[in-house]
Protein backbone atom coordinates (compact mmCIF):
# COMPACT_ATOMS: atom_id res chain seq x y z
CA UNK A 1 0.00 0.00 0.00
CA UNK A 2 1.52 3.35 -1.26
CA UNK A 3 -0.25 6.89 -1.16
CA UNK A 4 -0.60 8.31 -4.64
CA UNK A 5 0.08 12.30 -4.88
CA UNK A 6 -3.91 12.23 -4.53
CA UNK A 7 -3.95 11.29 -1.50
CA UNK A 8 -1.36 13.56 -0.18
CA UNK A 9 -3.48 16.54 -1.45
CA UNK A 10 -6.31 15.46 -0.15
CA UNK A 11 -5.12 14.81 3.42
CA UNK A 12 -3.49 18.42 3.16
CA UNK A 13 -7.06 20.03 2.33
CA UNK A 14 -8.41 17.89 5.47
CA UNK A 15 -5.54 19.34 7.55
CA UNK A 16 -5.94 22.58 6.61
CA UNK A 17 -2.06 22.86 5.23
CA UNK A 18 -1.30 24.59 2.54
CA UNK A 19 1.89 22.48 1.02
CA UNK A 20 4.34 23.59 -1.76
CA UNK A 21 4.51 20.55 -4.97
CA UNK A 22 8.05 20.29 -3.19
CA UNK A 23 6.86 19.91 0.50
CA UNK A 24 3.93 17.52 -0.93
CA UNK A 25 6.43 14.94 -2.70
CA UNK A 26 8.54 15.33 0.42
CA UNK A 27 6.03 14.32 2.76
CA UNK A 28 4.50 11.43 0.35
CA UNK A 29 8.00 9.67 0.94
CA UNK A 30 7.80 9.84 4.64
CA UNK A 31 4.33 8.55 4.32
CA UNK A 32 5.44 5.56 2.36
CA UNK A 33 8.11 4.89 4.85
CA UNK A 34 5.40 5.07 7.73
CA UNK A 35 3.06 3.17 6.15
CA UNK A 36 5.96 0.59 5.20
CA UNK A 37 6.48 0.56 8.62
CA UNK A 38 2.48 -0.28 9.37
CA UNK A 39 2.22 -2.90 6.69
CA UNK A 40 5.67 -5.14 8.79
CA UNK A 41 3.28 -4.60 12.01
CA UNK A 42 0.41 -6.29 9.87
CA UNK A 43 2.51 -9.58 9.33
CA UNK A 44 1.65 -10.43 12.62
CA UNK A 45 -0.56 -12.92 13.26
CA UNK A 46 -3.46 -11.48 15.54
CA UNK A 47 -6.03 -13.78 14.78
CA UNK A 48 -7.68 -14.34 18.59
CA UNK A 49 -5.78 -11.57 20.29
CA UNK A 50 -8.29 -8.78 21.38
CA UNK A 51 -7.25 -5.22 19.60
CA UNK A 52 -5.81 -3.00 22.72
CA UNK A 53 -7.98 0.20 22.82
CA UNK A 54 -5.34 2.50 24.92
CA UNK A 55 -1.69 2.13 25.52
CA UNK A 56 -2.58 2.10 29.53
CA UNK A 57 -3.96 -0.78 31.25
CA UNK A 58 -6.80 1.27 32.95
CA UNK A 59 -10.32 1.11 32.18
CA UNK A 60 -13.20 3.42 33.66
CA UNK A 61 -11.78 6.64 34.97
CA UNK A 62 -14.41 9.13 36.23
CA UNK A 63 -15.23 12.24 37.89
CA UNK A 64 -18.28 13.09 39.63
CA UNK A 65 -20.83 15.23 37.92
CA UNK A 66 -20.22 18.60 40.23
CA UNK A 67 -19.77 22.05 38.65
CA UNK A 68 -16.26 23.55 39.29
CA UNK A 69 -16.29 27.64 38.92
CA UNK A 70 -15.07 28.21 35.21
CA UNK A 71 -11.89 31.01 34.80
CA UNK A 72 -12.66 33.75 32.90
CA UNK A 73 -13.03 33.52 29.16
CA UNK A 74 -10.44 37.10 29.72
CA UNK A 75 -7.24 35.49 28.20
CA UNK A 76 -8.57 33.12 25.96
CA UNK A 77 -10.72 35.74 24.07
CA UNK A 78 -7.30 38.54 24.62
CA UNK A 79 -5.50 36.20 22.35
CA UNK A 80 -8.09 35.29 19.76
CA UNK A 81 -7.57 37.03 16.58
CA UNK A 82 -10.93 38.98 16.86
CA UNK A 83 -13.32 39.33 20.00
CA UNK A 84 -16.74 41.34 20.74
CA UNK A 85 -18.97 41.02 23.68
CA UNK A 86 -17.15 37.92 25.22
CA UNK A 87 -17.80 36.54 22.12
CA UNK A 88 -14.97 35.20 19.52
CA UNK A 89 -15.29 36.37 16.01
CA UNK A 90 -14.74 34.34 13.07
CA UNK A 91 -14.81 35.54 9.36
CA UNK A 92 -18.55 34.48 8.54
CA UNK A 93 -19.43 31.14 8.07
CA UNK A 94 -23.11 29.70 7.25
CA UNK A 95 -24.77 26.39 6.49
CA UNK A 96 -27.06 26.89 3.98
CA UNK B 1 -48.04 -0.14 -2.54
CA UNK B 2 -46.57 -0.77 1.09
CA UNK B 3 -44.07 0.76 2.83
CA UNK B 4 -44.23 3.75 0.28
CA UNK B 5 -41.75 6.27 2.49
CA UNK B 6 -38.83 4.92 4.56
CA UNK B 7 -37.75 7.11 7.39
CA UNK B 8 -34.56 6.84 9.79
CA UNK B 9 -33.88 9.58 12.71
CA UNK B 10 -30.70 10.67 13.91
CA UNK B 11 -31.69 12.22 17.23
CA UNK B 12 -29.26 14.64 19.57
CA UNK B 13 -30.28 14.67 23.02
CA UNK B 14 -29.05 16.92 25.70
CA UNK B 15 -28.36 15.00 29.14
CA UNK B 16 -28.68 16.68 31.76
CA UNK B 17 -26.43 16.66 33.86
CA UNK B 18 -25.08 19.65 35.94
CA UNK B 19 -21.26 19.67 34.31
CA UNK B 20 -19.67 19.13 31.07
CA UNK B 21 -19.34 15.75 29.52
CA UNK B 22 -15.17 15.81 30.49
CA UNK B 23 -14.58 19.00 32.63
CA UNK B 24 -16.79 20.79 35.50
CA UNK B 25 -18.09 23.57 33.25
CA UNK B 26 -21.51 24.25 34.12
CA UNK B 27 -23.70 23.11 31.45
CA UNK B 28 -26.62 25.86 32.71
CA UNK B 29 -28.20 27.54 29.69
CA UNK B 30 -28.16 31.30 29.67
CA UNK B 31 -24.58 32.64 30.87
CA UNK B 32 -23.02 35.42 29.50
CA UNK B 33 -20.86 34.27 26.00
CA UNK B 34 -18.03 32.11 26.73
CA UNK B 35 -18.76 32.24 30.33
CA UNK B 36 -19.20 28.17 30.72
CA UNK B 37 -15.82 27.13 29.58
CA UNK B 38 -12.35 26.05 30.61
CA UNK B 39 -9.14 25.00 29.37
CA UNK B 40 -9.88 21.54 28.79
CA UNK B 41 -13.66 22.11 26.94
CA UNK B 42 -11.84 24.89 24.90
CA UNK B 43 -9.26 22.42 24.23
CA UNK B 44 -6.20 24.44 25.51
CA UNK B 45 -2.79 22.43 24.83
CA UNK B 46 -1.56 20.14 27.72
CA UNK B 47 -5.11 19.84 28.71
CA UNK B 48 -6.93 16.05 29.74
CA UNK B 49 -10.39 15.38 29.63
CA UNK B 50 -12.03 12.92 32.37
CA UNK B 51 -15.63 11.06 31.89
CA UNK B 52 -18.22 12.62 33.80
CA UNK B 53 -19.36 9.33 35.43
CA UNK B 54 -23.36 10.63 35.80
CA UNK B 55 -23.21 11.25 31.76
CA UNK B 56 -22.67 7.65 31.40
CA UNK B 57 -25.71 6.44 33.94
CA UNK B 58 -28.03 9.22 31.95
CA UNK B 59 -27.21 7.48 28.92
CA UNK B 60 -27.37 4.25 30.53
CA UNK B 61 -30.64 5.06 31.09
CA UNK B 62 -32.27 6.15 28.28
CA UNK B 63 -30.58 2.45 26.22
CA UNK B 64 -32.63 0.64 28.99
CA UNK B 65 -36.16 3.07 28.28
CA UNK B 66 -35.45 1.87 24.63
CA UNK B 67 -35.13 -1.36 24.98
CA UNK B 68 -31.03 -1.68 23.93
CA UNK B 69 -28.21 -4.17 24.64
CA UNK B 70 -25.68 -1.62 26.78
CA UNK B 71 -22.22 -3.06 25.95
CA UNK B 72 -19.71 -4.36 28.31
CA UNK B 73 -16.84 -2.69 26.40
CA UNK B 74 -16.80 1.11 25.19
CA UNK B 75 -14.44 3.67 24.06
CA UNK B 76 -14.54 7.00 23.16
CA UNK B 77 -13.30 8.41 19.28
CA UNK B 78 -11.86 11.55 18.27
CA UNK B 79 -14.24 12.37 14.86
CA UNK B 80 -11.75 15.00 12.95
CA UNK B 81 -13.29 17.90 11.23
CA UNK B 82 -12.49 22.19 10.98
CA UNK B 83 -15.38 24.08 11.97
CA UNK B 84 -15.30 27.48 14.30
CA UNK B 85 -17.80 26.04 16.44
CA UNK B 86 -15.59 23.23 17.70
CA UNK B 87 -12.41 24.35 19.13
CA UNK B 88 -10.29 21.03 19.56
CA UNK B 89 -11.18 20.59 15.78
CA UNK B 90 -12.16 17.80 16.52
CA UNK B 91 -15.08 16.31 18.57
CA UNK B 92 -15.07 13.37 21.11
CA UNK B 93 -17.82 10.92 20.08
CA UNK B 94 -17.92 7.39 20.02
CA UNK B 95 -17.63 5.35 16.58
CA UNK B 96 -17.20 1.46 16.34
CA UNK B 97 -17.82 0.91 20.34
CA UNK B 98 -21.15 2.99 21.29
CA UNK B 99 -22.46 3.08 24.45
CA UNK B 100 -25.70 0.44 23.41
CA UNK B 101 -26.85 -0.89 20.52
CA UNK B 102 -30.09 -2.97 19.12
CA UNK B 103 -33.06 -1.05 20.77
CA UNK B 104 -36.81 -0.91 20.06
CA UNK B 105 -39.74 0.92 20.82
CA UNK B 106 -43.08 0.63 19.84
CA UNK B 107 -45.25 3.39 18.82
CA UNK B 108 -48.87 3.95 18.01
CA UNK B 109 -50.53 5.57 15.57
CA UNK B 110 -54.35 5.74 14.21
CA UNK B 111 -54.98 2.68 16.61
CA UNK B 112 -52.00 0.64 14.93
CA UNK B 113 -48.96 -0.27 16.72
CA UNK B 114 -45.59 -0.84 15.00
CA UNK B 115 -41.86 -1.51 16.20
CA UNK B 116 -39.14 1.22 15.20
CA UNK B 117 -35.47 -0.10 15.54
CA UNK B 118 -33.03 1.45 17.69
CA UNK B 119 -29.61 1.08 15.57
CA UNK B 120 -27.70 2.90 18.53
CA UNK B 121 -27.07 4.89 21.30
CA UNK B 122 -23.73 6.66 21.75
CA UNK B 123 -22.10 9.69 24.15
CA UNK B 124 -20.72 12.36 22.43
CA UNK B 125 -20.17 16.37 23.52
CA UNK B 126 -22.00 19.20 21.70
CA UNK B 127 -20.31 21.75 19.90
CA UNK B 128 -20.48 25.45 20.61
CA UNK B 129 -22.74 27.78 18.87
CA UNK B 130 -22.39 30.69 15.84
CA UNK B 131 -24.66 33.32 15.62
CA UNK B 132 -24.13 34.85 12.76
CA UNK B 133 -24.10 38.97 12.05
CA UNK B 134 -27.53 40.07 9.73
CA UNK B 135 -25.00 42.05 7.69
CA UNK B 136 -21.46 41.92 8.42
CA UNK B 137 -18.97 39.26 7.32
CA UNK B 138 -18.38 37.31 10.54
CA UNK B 139 -19.90 35.41 12.93
CA UNK B 140 -19.68 35.29 16.63
CA UNK B 141 -18.23 32.29 18.39
CA UNK B 142 -19.84 31.07 22.21
CA UNK B 143 -18.25 27.87 23.32
CA UNK B 144 -20.53 27.55 26.71
CA UNK B 145 -22.53 24.93 25.10
CA UNK B 146 -19.09 23.16 24.07
CA UNK B 147 -18.76 19.51 25.64
CA UNK B 148 -22.42 19.68 26.69
CA UNK B 149 -23.36 15.95 27.07
CA UNK B 150 -25.35 14.41 24.28
CA UNK B 151 -27.04 10.95 23.76
CA UNK B 152 -27.09 10.45 19.88
CA UNK B 153 -29.92 7.66 19.02
CA UNK B 154 -30.00 6.40 15.60
CA UNK B 155 -33.48 4.54 14.65
CA UNK B 156 -33.54 1.78 11.99
CA UNK B 157 -35.05 2.73 8.66
CA UNK B 158 -38.36 1.14 10.51
CA UNK B 159 -40.61 4.80 10.36
CA UNK B 160 -43.27 4.53 7.52
CA UNK B 161 -44.77 7.95 7.61
CA UNK B 162 -43.72 11.53 8.63
CA UNK B 163 -46.84 11.31 11.22
CA UNK B 164 -45.17 8.15 12.36
CA UNK B 165 -42.42 9.77 12.66
CA UNK B 166 -43.40 12.66 14.97
CA UNK B 167 -45.46 9.56 17.01
CA UNK B 168 -41.72 8.62 17.65
CA UNK B 169 -40.26 11.44 18.82
CA UNK B 170 -42.88 12.69 21.20
CA UNK B 171 -42.44 8.70 22.86
CA UNK B 172 -39.16 9.14 22.95
CA UNK B 173 -39.13 12.69 24.38
CA UNK B 174 -41.78 10.94 26.93
CA UNK B 175 -39.36 8.68 27.86
CA UNK B 176 -36.51 11.01 28.36
CA UNK B 177 -38.49 13.50 30.54
CA UNK B 178 -39.87 10.07 32.58
CA UNK B 179 -36.50 9.14 33.39
CA UNK B 180 -35.44 12.82 33.99
CA UNK B 181 -32.32 12.35 31.74
CA UNK B 182 -33.31 15.58 29.38
CA UNK B 183 -35.63 18.14 28.92
CA UNK B 184 -35.89 17.47 24.88
CA UNK B 185 -37.35 21.13 24.20
CA UNK B 186 -37.17 21.45 20.12
CA UNK B 187 -37.46 24.99 20.20
CA UNK B 188 -34.40 25.12 23.35
CA UNK B 189 -32.20 22.75 21.08
CA UNK B 190 -32.37 20.24 23.95
CA UNK B 191 -33.69 17.73 21.03
CA UNK B 192 -32.45 17.80 17.52
CA UNK B 193 -33.73 15.81 14.97
CA UNK B 194 -32.37 15.10 11.70
CA UNK B 195 -33.80 12.34 9.13
CA UNK B 196 -32.96 10.26 6.39
CA UNK B 197 -36.00 9.76 3.84
CA UNK B 198 -36.50 7.66 0.77
CA UNK B 199 -39.01 7.00 -1.53
CA UNK B 200 -39.94 3.60 -3.75
CA UNK B 201 -39.41 4.16 -7.46
CA UNK B 202 -42.12 3.14 -9.17
CA UNK B 203 -40.73 0.03 -10.32
CA UNK B 204 -41.05 -0.90 -6.22
CA UNK B 205 -37.30 -0.28 -5.98
CA UNK B 206 -35.55 1.72 -2.71
CA UNK B 207 -34.73 5.14 -3.74
CA UNK B 208 -31.63 7.15 -3.26
CA UNK B 209 -32.29 8.72 -0.21
CA UNK B 210 -31.51 12.36 1.13
CA UNK B 211 -30.73 13.67 4.53
CA UNK B 212 -33.09 16.16 5.94
CA UNK B 213 -31.80 18.92 8.85
CA UNK B 214 -32.93 22.06 10.52
CA UNK B 215 -36.33 20.76 12.10
CA UNK B 216 -36.88 22.79 14.73
CA UNK B 217 -40.19 21.63 16.45
CA UNK B 218 -41.97 18.14 16.39
CA UNK B 219 -44.85 19.66 13.87
CA UNK B 220 -41.68 21.06 11.76
CA UNK B 221 -40.34 17.43 11.58
CA UNK B 222 -43.89 16.11 9.94
CA UNK B 223 -43.63 19.09 7.80
CA UNK B 224 -40.74 18.60 6.11
CA UNK B 225 -40.92 15.24 5.87
CA UNK B 226 -44.10 15.23 4.16
CA UNK B 227 -42.73 17.97 1.97
CA UNK B 228 -39.55 16.19 0.94
CA UNK B 229 -41.49 12.87 0.09
CA UNK B 230 -43.38 14.54 -2.30
CA UNK B 231 -41.01 16.69 -3.89
CA UNK B 232 -38.89 13.33 -4.46
CA UNK B 233 -42.07 11.37 -5.71
CA UNK B 234 -42.58 14.09 -7.80
CA UNK B 235 -39.03 13.84 -9.00
CA UNK B 236 -39.21 10.44 -10.17
CA UNK B 237 -42.64 10.03 -11.21
CA UNK B 238 -41.10 12.98 -14.05
CA UNK B 239 -38.70 10.83 -15.07
CA UNK B 240 -35.84 12.56 -12.90
CA UNK B 241 -33.42 11.00 -10.37
CA UNK B 242 -33.23 11.83 -6.59
CA UNK B 243 -29.78 13.15 -5.83
CA UNK B 244 -27.80 12.03 -2.73
CA UNK B 245 -27.70 15.65 -0.88
CA UNK B 246 -28.40 17.27 2.37
CA UNK B 247 -31.58 19.75 2.44
CA UNK B 248 -32.59 21.85 4.88
CA UNK B 249 -36.09 22.91 6.22
CA UNK B 250 -37.06 26.31 5.60
CA UNK B 251 -39.59 26.88 7.96
CA UNK B 252 -41.11 30.30 6.54
CA UNK B 253 -41.44 29.04 3.51
CA UNK B 254 -42.41 25.50 4.06
CA UNK B 255 -40.27 23.72 1.85
CA UNK B 256 -36.83 22.23 2.25
CA UNK B 257 -34.02 23.38 -0.14
CA UNK B 258 -30.32 22.41 -1.36
CA UNK B 259 -27.92 22.88 1.43
CA UNK B 260 -25.27 25.42 -0.10
CA UNK B 261 -21.53 23.69 0.30
CA UNK B 262 -18.84 23.01 -0.71
CA UNK B 263 -18.16 20.00 -2.69
CA UNK B 264 -15.52 17.87 -0.85
CA UNK B 265 -17.02 14.57 0.81
CA UNK B 266 -17.00 14.53 4.68
CA UNK B 267 -13.63 12.42 5.93
CA UNK B 268 -14.04 12.27 9.81
CA UNK B 269 -10.79 10.11 10.12
CA UNK B 270 -12.18 8.53 13.40
CA UNK B 271 -9.71 7.22 15.53
CA UNK B 272 -9.62 6.27 19.60
CA UNK B 273 -9.43 9.03 21.30
CA UNK B 274 -5.66 8.24 23.22
CA UNK B 275 -6.64 11.09 26.37
CA UNK B 276 -9.54 8.89 27.55
CA UNK B 277 -9.10 5.27 28.87
CA UNK B 278 -11.73 2.51 27.42
CA UNK B 279 -15.10 1.70 29.96
CA UNK B 280 -16.04 -1.68 31.18
CA UNK B 281 -19.65 -1.54 32.12
CA UNK B 282 -20.08 -4.60 34.04
CA UNK B 283 -23.19 -6.63 34.91
CA UNK B 284 -23.13 -4.84 38.81
CA UNK B 285 -22.85 -1.35 37.56
CA UNK B 286 -25.55 -2.38 34.81
CA UNK B 287 -27.99 -3.32 37.57
CA UNK B 288 -27.32 -0.65 39.86
CA UNK B 289 -28.85 1.82 37.21
CA UNK B 290 -31.66 -0.95 35.93
CA UNK B 291 -32.59 -0.13 39.63
CA UNK B 292 -33.00 3.31 39.46
CA UNK B 293 -35.33 3.12 36.40
CA UNK B 294 -38.55 4.43 36.96
CA UNK B 295 -41.96 3.05 35.80
CA UNK B 296 -42.32 3.94 32.62
CA UNK B 297 -44.94 5.58 30.74
CA UNK B 298 -46.60 2.34 29.19
CA UNK B 299 -46.56 0.68 32.98
CA UNK B 300 -48.11 3.40 34.38
CA UNK B 301 -50.97 3.37 31.92
CA UNK B 302 -51.44 0.03 32.62
CA UNK B 303 -51.10 0.37 36.54
CA UNK B 304 -53.55 3.26 36.39
CA UNK B 305 -55.73 1.54 34.42
CA UNK B 306 -55.79 -1.42 36.78
CA UNK B 307 -55.87 0.95 40.15
CA UNK B 308 -57.92 3.66 39.42
CA UNK B 309 -61.78 3.75 37.79
CA UNK B 310 -60.86 6.05 34.75
CA UNK B 311 -61.42 6.63 31.36
CA UNK B 312 -59.07 5.63 28.63
CA UNK B 313 -58.60 8.80 27.96
CA UNK B 314 -58.40 10.02 31.22
CA UNK B 315 -55.59 7.88 31.94
CA UNK B 316 -53.73 8.70 28.71
CA UNK B 317 -53.88 12.66 30.05
CA UNK B 318 -52.28 11.82 33.83
CA UNK B 319 -49.59 9.54 32.43
CA UNK B 320 -49.08 11.90 29.27
CA UNK B 321 -46.11 13.51 31.84
CA UNK B 322 -44.69 12.14 35.10
CA UNK B 323 -45.44 15.03 37.13
CA UNK B 324 -48.94 15.29 36.34
CA UNK B 325 -49.46 11.66 37.22
CA UNK B 326 -47.66 11.88 40.57
CA UNK B 327 -49.70 15.13 41.15
CA UNK B 328 -52.28 13.58 40.76
CA UNK B 329 -51.53 10.30 42.68
CA UNK B 330 -50.10 12.88 45.46
CA UNK B 331 -53.55 14.27 45.24
CA UNK B 332 -55.32 10.99 46.06
CA UNK B 333 -54.03 10.66 49.49
CA UNK B 334 -56.81 12.04 51.22
CA UNK B 335 -60.18 10.61 51.57
CA UNK B 336 -61.19 11.28 47.62
CA UNK B 337 -62.27 9.46 45.08
CA UNK B 338 -59.52 9.08 42.11
CA UNK B 339 -62.31 10.19 39.77
CA UNK B 340 -63.09 13.34 41.02
CA UNK B 341 -59.39 14.15 41.85
CA UNK B 342 -58.83 13.30 37.69
CA UNK B 343 -61.82 15.42 36.62
CA UNK B 344 -60.63 18.26 38.47
CA UNK B 345 -56.98 17.56 37.21
CA UNK B 346 -58.58 17.46 33.44
CA UNK B 347 -61.37 19.94 33.29
CA UNK B 348 -59.96 22.60 35.76
CA UNK B 349 -56.51 22.31 36.40
CA UNK B 350 -55.36 21.61 32.25
CA UNK B 351 -57.24 24.66 31.54
CA UNK B 352 -55.79 26.69 34.01
CA UNK B 353 -52.19 25.56 32.86
CA UNK B 354 -52.92 26.00 28.88
CA UNK B 355 -54.24 28.97 29.37
CA UNK B 356 -51.09 30.31 30.73
CA UNK B 357 -48.73 27.87 29.18
CA UNK B 358 -47.35 26.60 32.17
CA UNK B 359 -46.75 22.91 33.22
CA UNK B 360 -47.61 21.37 36.18
CA UNK B 361 -44.08 22.30 37.95
CA UNK B 362 -45.29 26.16 37.22
CA UNK B 363 -48.67 25.83 38.97
CA UNK B 364 -49.02 27.09 42.77
CA UNK B 365 -51.88 24.93 43.82
CA UNK B 366 -50.36 21.64 45.55
CA UNK B 367 -51.93 18.10 45.35
CA UNK B 368 -52.95 18.81 49.36
CA UNK B 369 -55.16 21.75 47.79
CA UNK B 370 -56.69 19.76 45.10
CA UNK B 371 -57.81 17.31 47.08
CA UNK B 372 -59.61 19.02 49.87
CA UNK B 373 -61.26 20.82 46.89
CA UNK B 374 -62.30 17.55 45.58
CA UNK B 375 -63.30 16.60 49.19
CA UNK B 376 -65.51 19.77 49.57
CA UNK B 377 -66.83 19.24 46.12
CA UNK B 378 -67.97 15.77 46.72
CA UNK B 379 -69.62 16.81 49.53
CA UNK B 380 -71.36 18.95 48.27
CA UNK B 381 -69.40 21.72 50.99
CA UNK B 382 -68.84 24.11 47.86
CA UNK B 383 -70.72 24.07 44.13
CA UNK B 384 -68.66 23.35 40.95
CA UNK B 385 -68.59 27.41 39.89
CA UNK B 386 -66.89 27.89 43.52
CA UNK B 387 -64.42 25.00 43.12
CA UNK B 388 -63.32 25.89 39.23
CA UNK B 389 -62.99 29.48 40.34
CA UNK B 390 -60.88 28.49 43.65
CA UNK B 391 -58.91 26.37 41.45
CA UNK B 392 -58.55 29.18 39.14
CA UNK B 393 -57.12 31.73 42.10
CA UNK B 394 -54.59 28.77 44.03
CA UNK B 395 -52.91 28.13 40.07
CA UNK B 396 -51.86 31.51 40.31
CA UNK B 397 -51.52 32.59 44.04
CA UNK B 398 -51.87 29.18 46.10
CA UNK B 399 -53.12 29.06 49.28
CA UNK B 400 -55.53 26.97 51.95
CA UNK B 401 -59.14 26.17 49.85
CA UNK B 402 -60.87 25.35 53.10
CA UNK B 403 -59.79 28.08 54.93
CA UNK B 404 -60.53 30.52 52.13
CA UNK B 405 -63.89 28.93 51.63
CA UNK B 406 -64.52 29.77 55.43
CA UNK B 407 -63.04 33.35 54.99
CA UNK B 408 -65.19 34.48 52.14
CA UNK B 409 -68.18 32.13 53.05
CA UNK B 410 -68.42 29.98 49.89
CA UNK B 411 -70.10 27.31 50.87
CA UNK B 412 -72.74 26.50 48.68
CA UNK B 413 -76.78 26.32 50.20
CA UNK B 414 -78.04 22.67 49.61
CA UNK B 415 -79.49 23.08 53.18
CA UNK B 416 -83.59 22.68 52.92
CA UNK B 417 -83.98 25.12 55.06
CA UNK B 418 -81.88 27.86 53.87
CA UNK B 419 -82.83 27.66 49.98
CA UNK B 420 -86.82 27.45 50.91
CA UNK B 421 -87.03 30.72 51.73
CA UNK B 422 -85.40 31.59 48.21
CA UNK B 423 -87.15 29.68 46.39
CA UNK B 424 -90.08 30.71 47.74
CA UNK B 425 -88.96 34.39 46.72
CA UNK B 426 -88.29 33.31 43.22
CA UNK B 427 -91.58 31.95 42.83
CA UNK B 428 -93.28 34.46 44.06
CA UNK B 429 -91.53 36.79 41.82
CA UNK B 430 -91.95 34.91 38.83
CA UNK B 431 -95.47 34.08 38.68
CA UNK B 432 -95.14 33.83 34.60
CA UNK B 433 -92.92 31.25 34.63
CA UNK B 434 -94.64 29.16 37.37
CA UNK B 435 -97.35 29.54 34.41
CA UNK B 436 -95.62 28.71 32.11
CA UNK B 437 -93.99 25.20 33.81
CA UNK B 438 -97.30 24.07 34.76
CA UNK B 439 -98.44 24.79 31.18
CA UNK B 440 -95.35 22.15 29.97
CA UNK B 441 -92.63 24.29 29.44
CA UNK B 442 -90.28 22.71 31.09
CA UNK B 443 -87.17 24.64 30.22
CA UNK B 444 -88.53 27.66 32.11
CA UNK B 445 -87.22 25.35 35.01
CA UNK B 446 -83.60 26.47 34.03
CA UNK B 447 -85.13 30.18 34.17
CA UNK B 448 -85.94 29.89 37.82
CA UNK B 449 -82.90 28.06 38.93
CA UNK B 450 -80.99 31.12 37.37
CA UNK B 451 -82.62 33.42 39.76
CA UNK B 452 -81.79 30.79 42.68
CA UNK B 453 -78.36 30.92 41.70
CA UNK B 454 -78.20 34.91 41.33
CA UNK B 455 -79.60 35.45 44.57
CA UNK B 456 -77.60 33.26 46.08
CA UNK B 457 -74.25 34.39 44.37
CA UNK B 458 -73.78 31.11 42.85
CA UNK B 459 -73.88 29.16 46.31
CA UNK B 460 -76.92 27.18 45.63
CA UNK B 461 -77.17 23.61 45.22
CA UNK B 462 -78.21 24.23 41.53
CA UNK B 463 -79.32 20.41 41.91
CA UNK B 464 -81.28 20.63 44.98
CA UNK B 465 -82.83 23.80 43.70
CA UNK B 466 -83.72 22.03 40.67
CA UNK B 467 -85.53 19.36 43.15
CA UNK B 468 -87.00 21.50 45.31
CA UNK B 469 -88.49 23.98 42.24
CA UNK B 470 -90.16 20.94 40.44
CA UNK B 471 -91.81 19.93 43.85
CA UNK B 472 -92.71 23.06 44.64
CA UNK B 473 -94.34 24.51 41.09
Amino acid sequence: MSVVDQEISDLARLSRLNLTPEEEEELGEDLNEILEFAEKINEVDTEGIEPTYHALPVNNVFREDEVRPSPSPKPALENSADSVDGYFVVPRVIEE
Amino acid sequence: MKNEIVIGLEVHVQLKTKSKLFCGCSTEFGADPNANTCPVCMGWPGTLPVLNRRAVEFGMLAALSLNCEINQDIKFDRKNYFYPDLPKAYQISQYDMPLAEEGQVEVELDGEKAVVGIERLHLEEDAGKLVHSTAGAESYVDYNRTSVPLAEIVTKPDITSPEQAEVFLRSLKQRMEYLEVSDCNMEEGSLRCDANLSVRTPEGELGTKTEVKNMNSFKGVRKALAYEAQRQKKVLSSGGEVVQETRLWDESEQITREMRSKEEAHDYRYFPEPDLVPVKIDSKWQSEVKQCLPEMPEEKYERFQAEYDLSDEATQTLTASRPLADFFERALTGDVSPRSVSNLIIADLKREMNERDWTINDVNITPENLAALARMFEEDVISSNVCSELIAELVESGGDPEAIVEERDLKQISDAGELEAIIDEVINENPDAVEDIRSGADQAIGFLIGQVMQKTQGQADPGQARKMLQERV
